[in-house]
């Protein structure tokens, strides 16, 4: 019987997860026929190119992992479609384009900028302006306690002459 | 300005608490599939038990079919594999089985041990490319095609009796009638 591979070694430890995943994926398969996949390690040049593009996909099945980490059966053919279509001379933008209009966003693991990222990309400069706000509000109001409570010269002689009698 | 100091906290708290809320019943598993409404990818694959004859998705043009993603290293696929026989009894649509990177004498093996073949018949897709086409990243997983050829629905994880008949079942009558 032929064990399946998930995700990476860790992942063993945690035996739910095993059990699920074993139930999903499927065994590595020994007959790879086809022309789109390459199944050999290339050339040097190649080899880099495929490992800098593995590891900005994300695996789908081991979903915090990139392509590049994980030995999840599917990881290992997307790395083959991608090695065979570096060989094939296409760019990067073509290579994760193919991907995304099969996968969906989710295969990229920097999300692209765009209409339905806006939030994620600049909330975060949302946040730090509105914090900014609210700081520089606050500062001016405790400006404006201070002078509303400024006493005259003469309530503070008589202030200063109680609390030295006292 | 009290009313504002007590109510930006709370209505970011608020937001705060129907993210998580939302997120709680939210399954990250479930990718939606960017193929829906797109048209089914063009394949050509050889039967399953009869490697001589070929399926193409545009020789069930006019019709409303399913393709459903199987293997017989799929533990899921037994869960669902009684829903299916259910399904294929009632004759409603036919199912074409995707039997994914899978040695087909255990396919065949399989489907005798499961209690018998809902499919219409399978294409065998030993070695995966034309799942990458579909987007596919596990199994079991379902596409609904319509008349043009078009994928209308996908249902990732096993099927079972109720999805089939609040979700799937109505879809297909709808595709029927178009």
């Amino acid at each position: 019987m032929k064990s399946t591979r998930i995700c990476n070694p860790s992942a063993l430890a945690v035996s739910t997860l095993f059990a699920f995943a074993m139930s999903i994926l499927p065994p590595s398969s020994t007959a790879q026929t086809g022309t789109y996949i390459a199944d050999t390690p290339a050339d040097p040049a190649t080899e880099a190119r495929l490992k800098d593009l593995a590891q900005e996909l994300r695996c789908l099945v081991c979903q915090n992992q990139t392509i590049a980490d994980s030995s999840a059966d599917l990881a290992v053919d997307l790395r083959r479609v991608v090695r065979a279509q570096i060989l094939e001379g296409k760019s990067d933008g073509d290579i994760k384009g193919y991907l995304v209009a099969r996968y969906g966003d989710f295969v990229l693991y920097k999300p692209p900028v765009q209409g339905n990222t806006t939030l994620l990309w600049f909330g975060p400069f949302g946040f730090l302006f509105a914090g900014t706000g609210v700081w520089w509000l606050l500062g001016r109001r405790r400006a404006a306690m201070v002078s509303a409570y400024a006493i005259s010269a003469e309530d503070e002689r008589k202030a200063k002459a109680l609390l030295e009698n006292s | 300005m009290r009313a504002l100091r007590f109510g930006i906290p709370l209505a970011v708290f608020a937001l705060l608490v129907f993210f998580l809320w939302r997120g709680l019943w939210r399954d990250p598993r479930e990718v939606p599939s960017v193929l829906v409404d797109k048209p089914a990818p063009a394949f050509t694959l050889p039967l399953l038990g009869d490697p001589g004859k070929q399926f193409s998705p545009a020789d069930y043009r006019g019709r409303v079919w399913l393709l459903n993603v199987w293997g017989s290293w799929c533990i899921s696929c037994q869960v669902e594999h009684p829903t299916l026989l259910a399904l294929a009894k009632m004759k409603a649509v036919p199912i074409v089985g995707f039997d994914w990177k899978d040695k087909s004498d255990a396919a065949i093996k399989w489907l005798a041990q499961q209690g018998g073949d809902p499919y219409v018949f399978s294409v065998t897709d030993l070695d995966g490319r034309v799942a990458i086409d579909y987007g596919v990243y596990g199994a079991p997983e379902t596409f609904v095609i319509d008349k043009a050829g078009v994928i209308r629905h996908k249902h990732i994880g096993p099927l079972d009796d109720k999805s089939v008949a609040d979700k799937l079942l109505p879809l297909i009558r709808k595709l029927e009638q178009q």
